[in-house]
């Protein structure tokens, strides 16, 4: 976020509301607001991290960003050039790709990986699509000669992702967004494959956007990260500052939860209590006021804005706790050990 | 469950208007004009002309949709071009006849058919479920008016049994509960009962497997719930999923006598739309269409509310 | 008969050797292998009929008529005209055949193409597509049959015109869901996010993922399009005499039922064998291709 370094990625005031039909004419009743003003950077080589509950508005995210939803609101630029009037999403798809959760559900069973891999580099034209294809192959760990013939159903979950991460290159993007892809992975192959992401970024000097709930695994790969809650970020820094202070009540508790391996550190405080609130109806005023053990009065009516802890710092915290004008009454103290 | 049936009534009315709009097209895509059978041979232009005017034909197309709309939500369904009786006349005293014929086939259907299903369901993998399902295999292969030759072969020809013709004795048109009248109903009603015989047995069949089934049962009995408790439960789902079928059987069974009611003469609504099509009387057969397909339409609505008054899952979804 | 469900069949996800494994099955399944091969003999025998040296099934004889299976020169004996009942049903099967399976094969194509597109495009496109098919929904199959046959009138093309719209809208909802559960997988994610345009899209990746759920359905209608072709005939609204035509016959040799019954009920004997052998058949085809409801 420094003004020095130029984003690869910038996204501002991202939005998406679906709608919940019902009723007794089928009208639209509500919105679900999966995400509600989503902005950040993301500059080239580094790797962004993006925490939070399920049904934090995590994936919705990952979708907009490469179009497989509709935005709503918002700007969406890649190198300086806006989605929609500079590029298109086509184009756009050229150089932001996609790995899923489901390494099984994101592979077509009827198709050879061979030609799952290189299907992307077909449509986009490129020259030699199956020998692109058949190079990943053996970049990802999977002998081509032993497997481009071989069907989804007959690999491992971390063969298959290894396929997936393999077809999300082929078109050498500059972005890979990562939705939850290892989580689905046993222990032993997750630390494989993550292994395997950090080389390939480096090889090809990608930029990844790391979806996860899994805070450790976040740690290890990400540079920054972004905390996300009800289709809001609440908080952003890099990892070791976050990792040295959560500013937002929500993220504390987050990390709270996070099981520790030290068992001189166990959990003394119980972590969040209760389910989010719905998404359809969001609390107003900040939207964790109805979990948080700091809420004010102020928590409850007014909105707080995300921006810098101190003035250039690059921790980032959408609290009112943090901010000395807020109004609450622990304003500018920050958050109570 | 008011709401309920308020939406499901509100989602029928496009479906009601899409058959009245099928049903009006039907004489559009009939080719040839529609005043041939009623104008006489030497009409001069400007008689054909006045006759056009007089039918409302000279309008447009969408025009004439809306006048004849108009007068359906008035109950005027317009004349029989053979007969020159009204059409609605015609049409709900046929109806009736119908009903009756398919009321009497479901109550031959639904019994058998339920119990055929449940012995195979209950001793599935056996002989006997081998040969129920051979049997409904063979109920919905038939084509039930040849099946409705072969019993008069047998029961009027052969045997001399039963009527094989008409309503009642001397081509009666008017029912009544006597024997004399009655004879008439069995081989029409019997002959119409073994497709849904077949149905049934096998929906039946699939829900006292799915009933019976270990591990839904032993679900129910882990949750804690006592034996008339857990019966209760598996009744109720069955219940719902059987009424359903037999609901819209019995929709079927009117649509489907048809063909029935043409081998045996009886005088239904299926009887009335052949004579209507065989003499080229299109607001005849507009009108059958129209009502069936509406009673049809009625049909649904019913059980689709009364599934959610005894399954309140069905309501969520 | 006559009516026609929407359960959707459940497809266990093809993989390699499912088709060999599923051709195996179907021939260690007897029943299925006879009926098979009584549908093959019917098809063939239409086919092949003006080369197995048949009496002329036109040339009627007045001396001859209605003479009891087992006449010499007539093995199946001759029907109300004096014509060759055992020509007569050989060549009936051409019609009946045809007009039985062939919209079944046509609302495979139609209704597949718009189901998959309903399914796939969502939205709007989605709302008017099978809004209109609920329309059709409304109305019996029986009825619609006979209500657009008895409108447009007898004749061939008729009969196959309204058989068709009969049987699109089943395999439409059916295509529909299918489909709508193949869009929200991954991997249509994935390819789209490759930049493939939804034609693409639908050809390599959804096409081959929902054929065979449909394809299984529209077995199952085959045997219920045969008996209804055959009662449009036999009502007097499919095809037109002196053609043979299995309904057709039926109907005409109504009026032998007090001179010779079971003559009269010969072709209602290859309906019945016809759409029971493809009943089977397909229930064959749902258990060898491990078919859930």
């Amino acid at each position: 976020m420094s003004a020095t370094d130029k984003p690869l990625l910038s996204v501002r005031e991202l939005k998406k509301h679906f709608p919940i039909k019902g009723g007794i004419l089928g009208r639209t009743q509500a919105m679900v607001q999966a995400v509600d003003g989503v902005s950040f950077d993301v500059r080239a080589g580094e790797t962004l991290g993006i925490v939070g509950e399920s049904g934090c508005g995590k994936s919705t995210t990952a979708k907009l960003l490469i179009g497989l939803v509709d935005r709503d609101e918002g700007d969406i630029d890649l190198d300086g050039k806006s989605l929609g009037r500079d590029i298109s999403l086509r184009a756009l798809r050229r150089d932001i790709q996609m790995v899923f959760q489901d390494s099984y559900a994101s592979l077509n069973p009827r198709m050879t990986i061979l030609d799952s891999i290189a299907f992307g580099a077909r449509v986009q034209g490129l020259d030699d699509p199956v020998g692109r294809a058949r190079r990943l192959m053996a970049r990802v760990g999977l002998d081509p000669d032993r497997f481009a013939g071989r069907y989804p159903h007959e690999l491992s979950g971390g063969q298959r992702q290894r396929i997936n991460i393999a077809r999300a290159l082929v078109m050498s993007p500059k972005v890979v967004v990562l939705d939850e892809a290892v989580s689905a992975l046993d222990k032993s192959v997750e630390a494989q494959v993550l292994n395997l992401l950090s080389d390939l970024r480096a090889e090809f000097g990608l930029t990844y956007i790391f979806i996860s709930h899994d805070l450790n695994v976040v740690r290890y790969i990400s540079d920054r990260i972004l905390v996300m809650y009800l289709g809001e970020v609440v908080e952003l820094a890099p990892v070791d500052m976050i990792w040295a202070e959560q500013a937002h009540p929500y993220t504390r508790s987050l990390f709270s939860a996070m099981p520790s391996m030290d068992p001189d550190n166990r959990t003394q405080k119980p972590p969040l209590t209760g389910d989010p609130p719905n998404p359809i109806d969001p609390p107003p005023g900040c939207r964790f006021h109805t979990r948080c053990a700091f809420a004010a009065d102020v928590c409850k009516t007014r909105h707080p804005a995300l921006g810098p802890m101190v003035a250039g710092s690059p921790h980032w915290v959408a609290c009112h706790l943090h901010d000395p004008a807020s109004g609450h009454p622990r304003a500018g103290q920050g958050v109570p050990a | 469950m008011l709401s309920y049936f308020l939406r499901r009534l509100i989602l029928v009315l496009p479906v009601a208007f899409g058959v009245s709009v099928v049903c009006f097209a039907l004489v559009q895509i009939a080719p040839g004009d529609p005043l041939t059978a009623i104008m006489p041979v030497d009409a001069t232009a400007e008689q054909q002309a006045a006759m056009r005017a007089a039918y409302g034909l000279d309008k447009p197309v969408p025009v004439q949709y809306l006048i004849w709309i108009g007068n359906l939500l008035q109950g005027e369904m317009g004349r029989s071009i053979a007969s020159g009786r009204p059409v609605a006349d015609e049409v709900f005293g046929a109806v009736g006849n119908s009903l009756l014929l398919a009321a009497a086939a479901a109550v031959i259907a639904f019994p058998i058919g339920t119990f055929l299903g449940f012995l195979a369901g209950y001793y599935r993998d056996t002989l006997l479920d081998r040969a129920v399902t051979a049997l409904s295999i063979t109920g919905v292969s038939v084509p039930n008016y040849w099946l409705g030759i072969v019993l008069v072969i047998i029961f009027s020809v052969n045997l001399g049994w039963l009527p094989s013709m008409g309503a009642g004795p001397g081509g009666s048109q008017d029912w009544h509960w006597d024997w004399a009248h009655m004879r008439h109903l069995v081989l029409p009603a019997v002959t119409l009962a073994v497709v849904p015989i077949g149905i049934v047995a096998r929906t039946v069949r699939a829900l006292a497997g799915d009933i019976l089934s270990m591990d839904f049962v032993t679900a129910l009995y882990a949750k804690g719930l006592s034996r008339g408790d857990v019966l209760r439960h598996v009744a109720r789902n069955a219940a719902a999923t059987a009424l359903s079928v037999m609901g819209l059987q019995l929709g079927y069974l009117l649509g489907g006598s048809i063909l029935i009611e043409t081998v045996f003469n009886w005088p239904g609504s299926g009887f009335l739309l052949s004579n209507a099509i065989f003499q080229r009387d299109l607001p005849l057969l507009q009108g059958t269409i129209l009502v069936l397909a509406m009673f049809f339409v009625g049909m649904n609505l019913i059980v689709d509310v009364a599934q959610a008054a005894i399954d309140p899952r069905v309501k969520r979804s | 008969m006559v009516q026609v469900t929407t359960d959707i069949p459940v497809v266990p996800p093809a993989q390699r050797g499912y088709w060999s494994g599923v051709l195996s099955r179907l021939k260690r399944d007897p029943v299925a292998m006879i009926c098979a091969v009584i549908l093959a003999a019917l098809v063939l025998s239409a086919v092949f009929a003006p080369w197995l040296g048949l009496a002329d099934p036109y040339q009627g004889s007045m001396i001859a008529r209605l003479a009891a299976p087992g006449t010499p020169g007539h093995l199946l004996g001759t029907d109300e005209q004096g014509r060759d009942m055992l020509s007569r049903l050989i060549y009936g099967g051409r019609l009946t055949l045809f007009i039985g399976l062939m919209p079944v094969v046509l609302a495979f194509f139609i209704g597949g193409t718009l189901g998959i597109i309903a399914g796939y495009v969502g939205g709007i496109t989605n709302t008017i597509i099978m809004r209109v098919v609920d329309v059709f929904f409304a109305f019996p199959s029986v009825l619609l049959a006979i209500a657009i046959s008895g409108a447009l009138g007898a004749g061939v093309l008729n009969s196959l015109v309204s058989l068709t719209i009969v049987f699109i809208p089943p395999v439409t909802r059916v295509a529909e869901a299918v489909t709508s559960g193949v869009r929200s997988l991954d991997y249509i994610d994935a390819a789209r996010a490759s930049g493939a345009n939804a034609l693409t899209v639908i050809r390599v990746h959804v096409i081959g993922n929902v054929l065979s759920p449909i394809f299984v359905y529209a077995t199952s209608l085959t045997s219920v399009c045969m008996i209804l072709a055959a009662g449009l005939s036999f009502l007097g609204i499919g095809v037109r005499p002196p053609e043979p035509e299995w309904g057709l016959m039926l109907n005409t040799l109504r009026s032998a039922i007090y001179v010779n019954p079971w003559l009269a009920a010969l072709p209602g004997v290859m309906i019945f064998a016809t759409s029971l052998c493809l009943n089977l058949l397909s229930d064959g085809l749902r258990s060898a291709m491990n078919v859930r409801d």
